[in-house]
């Protein structure tokens, strides 16, 4: 069964990177995209993966385990996470989040056993998000180039070393047994996954063009993080704003861009 | 990846904008349009027997008339949004409104479940721009989704131009892919794209 999941994996890997190859002038010229070619191989890739694997295993998790239950799950990694992120909240100067991050693991661990029960959110400790790619944009340290991961999906340069750091420094990723290990991880990947179950054909439906909805989600996304939610307001290039349509036709590439790779269905 | 997850439930609410007299105030709007629709969702026996129709019906009805969808559109298609003819600026309009109001039918069908808070508001007098922020709580998930309406004062009251959930702008996420429609096709070639993708999605919801 394993290796016949290889072989699949191997196979997508293969396709979808040759297809990169062979269309990898494929760019829109977008200037937070410069690999857009390699990207584009490495978006399907990952949806080729989700398809064939993650997909239908989140789905059957979904269908089989009872919502109490995939709530306590999803808790206690949530709980797990906190710690880091209360670390990340330090480094990014906020002390005040932080001490409330670290009170929301001990309430949680405690009171709601391992975690399995947010106990802390109904006190009114809110859940943060946050991650070293986030603490390094604090830091001023900007995107770099949007590059898409394997299995990781979608990332900046600048979030694919926070990553490097964040994986480096997950407590589960350093549980001795390794079986134990194993199962956590996946668990954990499943448990993200099956959250994702209803967004996912909503985009479907919404994206013209799937992957580059989904990049420029994310890039807006990462800015909202990195300023809790309350970014500086982008200048818009909108009808009403002469001054930035201006500036921003003065700017734009003067050579029309490729046929776009067709849309996925 | 959990950011979509975000987006997406996000957007089942931003239906929430209903029908309400002028002068309400845009927290108060807001609340009154998603408690309303949210309750007919979650009790219409059709809806519940899975007929997206008449979520559309009932959107268009109850949520449109608090939408400034020139204003959406306009934003969504940035600089290019000048060199539309006024022809072409009403099909644009009218293409991108049919496929939002799909995705929140859709999108309000799948979260209707989830409960949503109303997060405090303060409004300083003469304001004609503000941000009503509420929040989604989703069974089965770590944490809320926060879902924000951008509203204008307009003539005929508050008007929302833009929705954001989980920090991502439904309406700006389309700019950079509208970008290269235009310029490998031209607006028309915009316009024909979106028509295509109405009739595709209006294709799998009949079958």
């Amino acid at each position: 069964m394993k290796s016949t999941i290889f072989i699949v994996i191997s196979r997508l890997a293969v396709i979808s990177i040759a297809a990169g190859l062979l269309g990898g002038c494929a760019t829109s010229g977008n200037p937070k995209d410069p690999i857009e070619g390699f990207n584009r191989a490495m978006f399907g890739f990952n949806e080729g993966l989700d398809k064939v694997i993650i997909k239908p295993v989140a789905t059957g998790y979904e269908a089989v385990i009872p919502s109490p239950l995939r709530t306590g799950v999803s808790n206690f990694f949530s709980n797990i996470a906190d710690l880091m992120i209360g670390v990340n909240n330090l480094l990014q100067g906020k002390p005040a989040q932080a001490a409330s991050d670290a009170g929301r693991v001990l309430v949680n661990t405690t009171m709601g056993f391992l975690g399995i029960i947010d106990v802390a959110s109904s006190m009114g400790m809110e859940k943060h998000v946050e991650d070293v790619g986030q603490t390094f944009g604090r830091w001023g340290m900007s995107d770099g180039a949007y590059v898409v991961l394997p299995i990781f999906g979608p990332r900046t340069a600048r979030d694919t070393i926070g990553l490097a750091f964040d994986v480096y420094t997950d407590p589960v990723a350093h549980v001795d047994h390794i079986p134990t290990r194993n199962v956590l991880l996946t668990t954990r990947l499943i448990s993200d996954r099956a959250e994702l179950l209803k967004a996912d054909r909503i985009i479907e439906e919404a994206a013209l063009d799937k992957y580059s909805y989904v990049r420029d989600a994310y890039l807006q996304r990462r800015r909202s993080l990195i300023h809790d939610g309350n970014p500086p307001r982008e200048q818009d290039g909108s009808a009403e704003q002469e001054s930035d349509n201006k500036r921003a036709e003065a700017g734009e590439s003067p050579q029309p861009a490729p046929a776009q790779t067709a849309m996925r269905q | 990846m959990k950011f979509f997850a975000l987006l997406l439930a996000g957007a089942s609410l931003l239906l929430p904008v209903g029908v309400q007299a002028q002068e309400t105030a845009p927290d108060v709007l807001v609340k009154n349009v998603t408690t309303e629709v949210l309750d007919i969702i979650r009790t219409d026996k059709d809806i519940k027997a899975g007929n997206t129709q008449r979520v559309i019906d009932l959107i268009e009805k109850k949520v449109l008339p608090h939408f400034n969808f020139q204003r959406m559109t306009a934003l969504a298609v940035g600089k290019d949004w000048r060199q539309a003819s006024p022809a072409q600026q009403k099909a644009l309009t009218d293409e991108f409104r049919d496929l939002l109001v799909r995705t929140y039918s859709n999108a309000l069908t799948a979260y209707k479940n989830e409960t949503v808070d109303f997060r405090p508001f303060k409004m300083q007098p003469g304001e004609t721009d503000v941000t009503v922020r509420t929040q989604i709580h989703q069974s089965g998930a770590r944490q809320p989704i926060s879902l924000d309406y951008s509203l204008e004062k307009q003539p005929q009251g508050w008007k929302v131009y833009d929705v954001v959930v989980a920090g991502v702008s439904l309406v700006t996420n389309y700019r950079s892919t509208f970008g290269t429609e235009i310029r490998n096709g031209g607006i028309d070639g915009l316009i024909k794209t979106l028509k295509a993708k109405n009739s595709s999605l209006e294709a799998s919801t009949k079958k």
